[in-house]
């Protein structure tokens, strides 16, 4: 069989296909077909002559083999130091052969490199600053991911995923009106306690334009409600598009490059319709990366920039704070002890770490840095899309180990962590080592600190 | 044939040398596609600049980064070994006398006695290296016969040269030894891995701009190295 019904080579368009995927409960039918599913050898080395030009190559060919990255990798030093968890080796045994091979490789190759580059590495490009030669293995195994996505080799998660980007713009089968609506409920539901508070959708010419993660309105819509709250104190002109509202990327996780063309287009076109000043992103750090740091690229943009200038939510607290626009009531800080989880994506690979540490500052009277942290910092474990992929669960759970061990050691009990991964990631930790520790995004803990002006209070009963 | 070796092979080796590492770095550029590495070089030209010097200079200094002082140990024998590699063969006085009759002119020679050091340090370096791809497991599995052979081809021009100097000094065929591995050195360089002797600064340069414009150098003083 050639190609499967589910598991083939064309990217989910329809959402009939959706449907038919989701049907398949946890991939038990796509796995069998991906067992099957035959590689177009040919196009698989068409598609690596077009795009593996000198930077992977040189990459793949000079690595002197000197192991430095090894500890470099929480996958290594997760499983016991395991040689095969070297991400040069990694590497060199998947993309490096389908390089020497010529494209040449069987389904069983195709599997293995999917286990691979899903399943021991997070593409947190950690790796990359401890290589004396500056190579990037975390941007090898994503560019790997897009050739598996080409032949149909893609955990059935991400074939979800990155079909529900195509379909509805969003990770998650939330429509326009689903979101419109949640907005508006939200809106309702907290102006009762927030008189004069607004979520106002598709307001023309704001200062900020707030965009979000699917989840949200799907799964956190208080996270929604909180944003707002923040906004109004500060005292913000901001707006949410009604399409084009979706940072996030499962398609990137996929290697599905034209999804993620598509997705990150939908919130540009919503900043061309509605002329914000600024964007600000919500508390993920994928997010951020994909619609702020590689989106311009998909997008065609050759300043590299989203077309108005962009926010992390971190920047736009600390900007705030700094500004006076939100104030911390001292009585109200945290004290116990406290630590931050730096996301890979928006900390070392978007350098936010001066903000995130500003912010800290401001709200916690007894902050415990992890170490390493910063751009040094490890990955939650969950990153690359991991969280969600059932077949390499196991494989996330023995990551998360790194983690744990780097809490443990602040003596903290409450970790900050502004990115859903991370959140979801350590929620998971505490779930199976019992380390007992509680984890928070920063708007709960920021509404439960800030000083509210006389004129904004709730009112009284 | 000493004639020979240190005549036209001399320039042939010499002339694929220079041109082979000229073409390399050419061809690196070239190869550079913003849309493909998703990275803007030549919008922020300055962020990008400012970003591959840093990223240059911080692994050229001796525990400059994290990942050099996290290995102290190999960050020395690193050293130790490029610094005799490089250095010994463009300072040496034999050379140098050499290089003036044959093309009339010389860069300046170093004492006997440093050279002696630095060769030595050479192969002790090299062996040492060798012995640690054999000894640590995470290195043993991704080292290739292709690694240790150009170990080997780096440490030959010196451990001929030693004994071309010392135990048989009159021995025209231990010198023609010495030049044949220091010719093989030298266009190995750009035909090989090797050619991380220009290529590092193209590949550290890469990712220096790769952070310095796109991820993060924006925002941040620049990534700590």
């Amino acid at each position: 069989m050639p190609e499967g019904k589910l598991c083939n080579r064309q990217p989910v368009t329809t959402l009939e296909q959706l449907q038919a995927l989701l049907a398949d409960k946890g991939g038990k039918q796509y796995y069998e077909e991906m067992n099957r599913l035959e590689v177009d050898d040919k196009a698989l080395w068409d598609l690596v002559q077009r795009t593996c030009k000198s930077r992977i190559r040189t990459w793949l060919e000079i690595c002197t083999h000197c192991g430095l990255c090894a500890e470099s990798c929480f996958y290594y030093l997760a499983n016991h130091k395991d040689p095969t968890q070297v991400p040069a080796y990694k590497i060199q045994s998947t993309l490096g052969e389908i390089i020497r091979r010529k494209g040449r490789v069987d389904n069983a190759f195709m599997q293995h490199t999917m286990d691979t580059v899903f399943a021991k590495c997070t593409c947190c490009n950690r790796c990359a600053i401890y290589c004396p030669l500056g190579i990037d293995t975390g941007v090898m195994a994503s560019y790997t991911r897009g050739l598996l996505f080409s032949q149909g080799f893609t955990p059935w998660e991400m074939k979800i995923g990155s079909g529900m980007h195509r379909v509805f713009r969003a990770q998650m089968d939330v429509t326009t009106e689903d979101w419109v609506d949640t907005c508006q409920w939200m809106a309702e539901e907290t102006a009762e306690e927030w008189p004069g508070l607004e979520i106002p959708i598709d307001k023309e010419n704001a200062d900020i334009l707030y965009t979000v993660n699917a989840r949200e309105p799907k799964h956190y819509p208080e996270d929604i409600a909180q944003a707002a709250i923040l906004f109004h104190v500060a005292g913000e002109n901001w707006t949410v598009p009604s399409e084009g509202w979706e940072e996030t990327s499962l398609a990137m996780f996929a290697g599905d490059w034209e999804g993620c063309r598509q997705q990150v287009q939908s919130v540009y076109d919503a900043m061309a319709r509605l002329k914000p000043k600024r964007m600000v992103v919500t508390e993920c750090g994928h997010a951020y990366r994909a619609t702020v740091i590689e989106g311009p690229y998909w997008a065609g943009l050759p300043t590299g920039k989203t077309p108005v200038e962009t926010l992390h939510y971190v920047e736009w607290v600390a900007e705030a704070l700094r500004t006076g626009k939100l104030k911390i009531d001292p009585k109200k800080k945290i004290k116990e002890p406290v630590t931050y989880q730096d996301s890979c994506n928006y900390i070392r690979n978007g350098g936010l770490a001066e903000a995130a540490r500003y912010i800290m500052s401001q709200i916690a009277e007894d902050f415990r840095e992890m170490g390493p942290s910063r751009e040094h910092n490890f990955c939650c474990g969950g990153g690359g899309g991991l969280n969600g992929i059932g077949r390499y669960r196991e494989q996330r759970n023995v990551g998360l180990k790194v983690k744990r061990d780097q809490i443990l050691a602040t003596g903290a009990k409450l970790v900050v962590a502004p990115c859903h991964n991370c959140w979801d990631a350590i929620r998971d930790l505490e779930e199976i080592y019992r380390i007992g520790i509680r984890w928070s995004f920063l708007k709960p803990l920021l509404i439960n600190m800030i000083e509210v002006p006389e004129h904004l209070r709730p009112a009284e009963e | 044939m000493y004639e020979f070796v240190t005549g036209p092979l001399a320039w042939l080796a010499f002339a694929v040398f220079f041109l082979g590492n000229f073409v390399r770095l050419v061809r690196y550029v070239r190869g550079l596609d913003w849309k493909l590495d998703r990275v803007a070089y030549g919008a922020h030209a300055a962020h990008g600049a400012r970003g591959a010097l840093r990223s240059i200079l911080f692994w050229l200094i001796p525990f400059g980064t994290h990942s050099w002082r996290n290995n102290p140990g190999f960050t020395l024998l690193v050293f130790t070994l490029h610094v005799g590699l490089i250095f010994t063969p463009l300072f040496l006085l034999a050379h140098n006398i050499l290089l003036e009759e044959r093309w009339g002119f010389r860069l300046g020679s170093m004492p006997g006695w440093l050279a002696d050091t630095l060769t030595i340090a050479v192969l002790v370096s090299a062996a040492l290296l060798v012995l640690r791809r054999i000894a640590l497991p995470e290195v043993r599995l991704i080292t290739s016969a292709y690694d240790y052979a150009l170990i080997g081809v780096a440490a030959a021009p010196f451990l001929s040269g030693l004994i071309a100097r010392y135990a048989y000094a009159q021995s025209e065929f231990w010198l023609i030894v010495h030049v044949l591995c220091g010719e093989l050195f030298l266009v190995a360089i750009p035909l090989t891995k090797l050619s991380h002797f220009v290529l590092f600064f193209a590949t550290r340069a890469q990712i220096g701009m790769d952070f310095g414009i796109k991820r993060g150098g924006m925002k941040s003083r620049g990534l700590q190295w």
